[in-house]
């Protein structure tokens, strides 16, 4: 059966991989195409690029950097941020990408996801949805069944609710993949939030990525056991704090299983 | 040093990782033709999305009959996802489009509530009955583990009373398992190859596949480039 996938996300800007917290403060962590090299050899399951670029001269890099990656790395690969037309889809795989995450535009426009699948196969499409929840009072329980859409890099209010919007885009079949990120955990090392995976995995048959808030091989157990099929890590891999092999052998200890990597490191 | 590489333009595939992973292998893919599906030594039958555009494609081009006669005739193919199921007979995914017809089998839908997209990696499992390939041992389908991405699959016939999975359409079987039902992960008959999966995006797995099926078509590989200056030993 299949097993659980460990992505490696890179966030690029101007062509420089970078990370922030909570979708803030970037510092710069290297070259993509030598960081993806390195994680796909490793045997990470699949390679996310996201461009986070402000400005259309960073956002100029995003191709070039699409196609380095592309030449060294033998597995999937995701390429996303700022696409917002059929168009930008097609230029990302040709440049290289196998599938294309939508976001902002596919709140925006809602024709695009059928566009997009038509064109390249819903295989290719994957749904980005950054979520934020909404507590009642600062002090109560995060309510998943609250958590709300947010769109344009965490800035845009939408008033959807995820799990709404999640059902509703997946269900014409255009969508092959969602990747579910928190903002509020995002970078922070806190875990990812499990009952918002769990309430969106209710929804739909779609595979589902976990993203945002990682630091240990508990809370990637923790989130393939709310119902993930694949998980995001960044920060965790960028800062050398563990390596794919690490993550791997730590998560076969915890009974998870995992495509097996060339080398797992002794402890 | 090799020739190109001819790759059937079905206009629904994504040439560009196909493109990498054969230029690692020291291959240049190129778009075919009628006459270069009829006698290239090697041809790739790529792709990713809608069997029914795909079928369009290859009946108004004229390549349906071609690719049918070269894999009868046993020269070396190599079909794709998509790639694959264009070579049976139908698709749950396009009623009323006909393939290529080679494999006398439907493409099915994946069960109702399974995971759809079928997506990621999944073991590849080949009969421990199978013969070798008794020409070479290079082309054969070996276990191991591949990276899938369809939401249709074509289901693998049952297993005999022998316990053996027998052949579809003279083709050997390899399958993969997902939401408790079998299903074709790649068949083979001599250098025809024809996978469920993606070859291009298996890693070493893959590598090692594209690399038996170029070598068994008698082409050249380039050597894997080694690892941060360390002998990569798979």
């Amino acid at each position: 059966m299949l097993t659980p996938r460990i992505i490696a996300c890179l966030d690029i800007d101007a062509g420089r991989v970078v990370k922030g917290t909570q979708f803030q403060e970037l510092r710069d962590c290297g070259d993509p195409a030598e960081l993806a090299q390195r994680y796909a050899e490793d045997g990470a399951d699949e390679i996310v690029l996201l461009d986070i670029s402000a400005t259309m001269q960073s956002r100029a890099h995003a191709l070039a950097a699409v196609a380095a990656v592309r030449r060294v790395v033998d597995v999937p690969l995701c390429v996303g941020g700022g696409v917002r037309t059929l168009a930008d889809g097609h230029a990302l795989l040709a440049a290289g990408a196998d599938k294309v995450a939508v976001n902002t535009a596919a709140v925006e426009s809602p024709e695009l996801l059928r566009a997009m699948a038509d064109a390249f196969g819903s295989q290719a499409v994957v749904l980005a949805v950054d979520a934020l929840p909404v507590a009642a009072r600062p002090d109560a329980a995060e309510d998943a069944a609250a958590s709300q859409v947010r769109t344009r890099a965490g800035s845009q209010h939408t008033g959807l609710l995820c799990v709404d919007w999640i059902r509703t885009a997946t269900a014409g079949g255009a969508v092959g993949e969602v990747l579910l990120t928190s903002i509020d955990r995002d970078g922070t090392g806190e875990g990812y939030d499990t009952q918002l995976l769990a309430a969106v995995r209710a929804v739909t048959t779609v595979p589902l990525i976990a993203s945002g808030g990682a630091r240990t091989p508990a809370h990637l157990k923790s989130a393939l056991a709310a119902g993930a099929d694949a998980v995001l890590v960044a920060s965790m891999l960028h800062d050398r704090r563990t390596t794919v092999p690490q993550l791997k052998a730590a998560l076969q200890q915890l009974g998870v299983a995992i495509r097996p990597t060339v080398s797992i490191p002794t402890p | 040093m090799n020739r190109p590489l001819p790759y059937v333009p079905t206009g629904v595939a994504n040439i560009a990782s196909l493109a990498a992973a054969f230029d690692r292998l020291g291959q240049t893919l190129v778009p075919a033709t009628r006459q270069s599906i009829a006698t290239a030594d090697a041809l790739i039958v790529p792709g990713v999305g809608n069997f029914g555009a795909a079928c369009k494609t290859l009946q108004r081009e004229g390549f349906t009959a071609a690719i049918r006669e070269r894999a009868l005739a046993g020269r070396a193919t190599l079909g794709i996802c998509l790639g694959m199921q264009l070579f049976c007979r139908s698709s749950e995914e396009a009623l009323g489009s006909t393939g290529i017809g080679l494999v006398d089998a439907p493409i099915v839908r994946l069960p109702a509530g399974a995971r759809c997209p079928h997506m990621g990696w999944n073991d590849v499992c080949v009969d421990a009955a199978m013969p070798a390939n008794e020409r070479r041992d290079d082309g054969a389908v070996r276990a191991g583990t591949a990276y899938f991405a369809n939401s249709f699959a074509l289901e693998a016939p049952s297993r005999l009373a022998s316990g053996r999975r027998p052949q579809l359409s003279g083709m050997d079987v390899a399958t993969f398992e997902h939401a408790g039902c079998d299903y074709v992960a790649a068949l083979r008959s001599g250098d025809v190859l024809l996978c469920q999966f993606h070859p291009e995006l298996s890693s070493r797995y893959g590598d090692a596949t594209l690399r038996g099926w170029l070598q068994a078509a008698g082409r050249e590989c380039l050597t894997r480039a080694p690892r941060n200056n360390q002998d990569d030993t798979c």
